[in-house]
């Protein structure tokens, strides 16, 4: 008896001595997480000062919530960022079908070999970076670029058009942009879902006389939709982040496009770093932050209720 | 009657399809078939544009473009971030979560927490900014491969990865004596090289494309990527005919450079390597995203 006991309690030592050395183990990676993701977070304190770069925190005046009703006072400023951001996610969550299209396109391909080189090529872009396809596009787009020299040689126009400086168009340019950078890569989770159809549904289909059409319309799509849907709301979730983020819209900002191209973050970064506002910009990211959290909650919980699972 | 119409709508459909995937493959790789085409052409030629061949050949845009200053020492940063960060996170990101894997692990669910929910939010771009400041990480080499070694997306991935490997094999070598540090560097990360392959490509092609750290945090010429060089010639185009006219003196040519063929070549010397490596890397990439999608 005795020696189950001693044995037990020796076993609980050794997990122990054991559960404090992986511990001291994770702990670096644990600090380095704290200092990068939660450390940062204490920098909200600054929305509630008057900081000025350059002078200790405790030397400048506490304002309170003063910096939040800048926003108030600057709403003419805050509503085009908004509407500029939500603009762009709009757009990009209307584009969402286009990967769905594209796998059911690449799957009705019956020669393998085709079928490889279509995907490996409209994968490619998503492994570009933001900065080289700027460059692309330049060369593309630009009043010397490609394009306008071409529409002039056909005649079909008489003056170069600069389409990157094209103000009333550059959220339908920036979101054609995204869909060539992403649209290949999207579809990658699509095909995986088309390929985990089980195939008898569609002979079942077939022998209904369905056809091509059909089988697509009522097989296929029904069969992608639970993975459509996932991802339909998690960018819904990420609603703030105007379809890709900030690196994108920071390439393409220039004089002319730059009332239509700037997004949440990129006022949050000129307001801090280019007009030295330091608090605003803070107090402006922070909101943001906090709508960003409570959007993927409410996605979430709908997800719980709506599929019985969650996306998080 | 019905059958051959079928058959026809068969046969529409096919070349509809097949017209339409051709036109998305010409648009993806046309721009980068047109840079190439332009970097490689004969400058004094080009003046009346290219399109679908090169005008003439020379690689003199090449030496142009290196001979520039920092392009050589942008080529040495990039590369460098790209291996060491690789590196880094590859090592740090697969070792904590073999850590986590550990029943034994004193607070384990909180600690694999702590790291998950910190890729759900973040702090805002000023926080962030004045915090790398804080850190010292300002004109820092570290700076770009210090804060991703513990990446919350690639710790969900290794961590079901290592979970599916049969505990057998760790308790085997656990008998004969080995300790945990043994056991990762014998058993759980040679077995995980799928995972390890899959991320590494994932975090090299992030680390070479990587610009906007440099941009905020470090201005110290000698430790600018290419990326960020590649940025300030296009983002400038003054800046290209002053530097290319200095480099002009400097170097005793007295051939203009074309500012275009000079922005098309950096475009093509910074895009290459990722031409490159894409076509045996793709598997990889393609396995990264159906194992995401497990949790997603």
């Amino acid at each position: 008896m005795q020696g189950i006991y001693s044995n037990k309690t020796n076993t609980k030592k050794r997990i122990n001595k054991d559960g404090m050395y992986l511990f001291v183990l994770a702990l670096p990676f644990v600090i380095a997480v704290f200092l990068f993701n939660y450390l940062p977070l204490a920098g909200w304190i600054y929305a509630f000062f008057d900081y000025k770069p350059g002078i200790p925190l405790n030397k400048v005046p506490f304002v309170g919530l003063e910096k939040f009703a800048d926003m108030i006072v600057n709403s003419e400023d805050i509503l085009r960022v908004l509407a500029n951001t939500l603009a762009l996610s709009f757009l990009s969550i209307l584009a969402s079908p286009l990967p769905v299209g594209l796998a059911i396109l690449i799957t009705e391909v019956k020669s393998s070999k085709f079928k490889k080189v279509v995907q490996t090529i409209t994968t490619l872009p998503n492994f570009i970076g933001w900065v080289i396809i700027f460059s692309l596009s330049f060369a593309m787009f630009s009043s010397e670029g490609v394009l306008n020299q071409a529409f002039m040689n056909l005649g079909l126009i008489q003056e170069p058009v600069n389409i990157l400086g094209d103000e009333k168009n550059v959220w339908l340019f920036q979101t054609l942009l995204l869909i060539w950078k992403t649209v290949g890569w999207n579809a990658i989770i699509y095909l995986a879902a088309i390929s985990g159809i089980d195939s008898e549904l569609y002979d079942a289909a077939k022998v209904d006389g369905a056809g091509r059409f059909r089988s697509i319309l009522h097989v296929t799509i029904p069969g992608v939709a639970p993975t459509f849907i996932v991802l339909l709301l998690l960018s819904v979730g990420s609603l703030l982040n105007a379809g890709s983020g900030m690196e994108q819209y920071l390439v393409f900002y220039n004089p002319m496009v730059a009332n239509k191209i700037e997004v949440l973050d990129l006022y949050v970064y000129r307001q801090g770093l280019v007009i030295n506002d330091y608090s605003f910009a803070t107090a402006v990211g922070m909101l943001k932050t906090i709508v960003s959290v409570m959007l993927l909650f409410i996605v979430n919980s709908i997800s719980k209720r709506v599929r019985e699972d969650s996306i998080i | 009657m019905k059958n051959s119409y079928k058959k026809f709508d068969g046969l529409a459909f096919d070349i509809i399809n097949y017209i339409i995937l051709t036109l998305l493959v010409i648009i993806t790789v046309y721009p980068f078939y047109y840079i190439l085409i332009y970097s490689i052409s004969d400058t004094s030629m080009i003046h009346s544009g290219v399109t679908f061949l090169p005008a003439g050949f020379s690689l003199q845009s090449y030496k142009d473009v290196f001979a520039l200053r920092g392009m050589a020492s942008g080529a040495v940063v990039s590369l460098t971030r790209t291996v060491l960060g690789t590196l880094l996170t590859v090592i740090c990101s697969t070792f904590f979560s073999y850590i986590v894997t550990k029943k034994e692990l004193i607070f384990r669910k909180s600690i694999y927490r702590f790291v998950i929910v910190s890729m759900y939010f973040n702090a805002g771009f000023i926080p962030w900014y004045l915090t790398m400041k804080a850190l010292g990480l300002r004109n820092n080499f570290l700076v770009y491969i210090l804060p991703g070694a513990v990446t919350a997306f690639y710790i969900i991935l290794i961590k079901t990865f290592i979970e599916q490997m049969p505990p057998a094999l760790e308790e085997s070598a656990k008998i004969d004596g080995a300790g945990y540090i043994t056991i990762f560097v014998k058993i759980i990360f040679p077995l995980s090289k799928p995972i390890i392959a899959t991320i590494a490509v994932f975090c090299a092609v992030a680390q070479w494309n990587a610009w906007t750290d440099n941009f905020f945090l470090v201005e110290n010429p000698k430790l600018t990527t290419l990326q960020l060089i590649l940025y300030n010639y296009l983002s400038q185009s003054q800046a290209i005919s002053r530097a290319s006219s200095r480099e002009l003196t400097q170097g005793g040519i007295v051939r203009q450079l074309s500012p275009q063929a000079i922005k098309m070549t950096m475009t093509m010397v910074v895009t290459l390597p990722i031409l490159l490596v894409y076509p045996f890397m793709q598997r990889y990439f393609v396995k990264g995203i159906m194992m995401g999608a497990v949790k997603g």
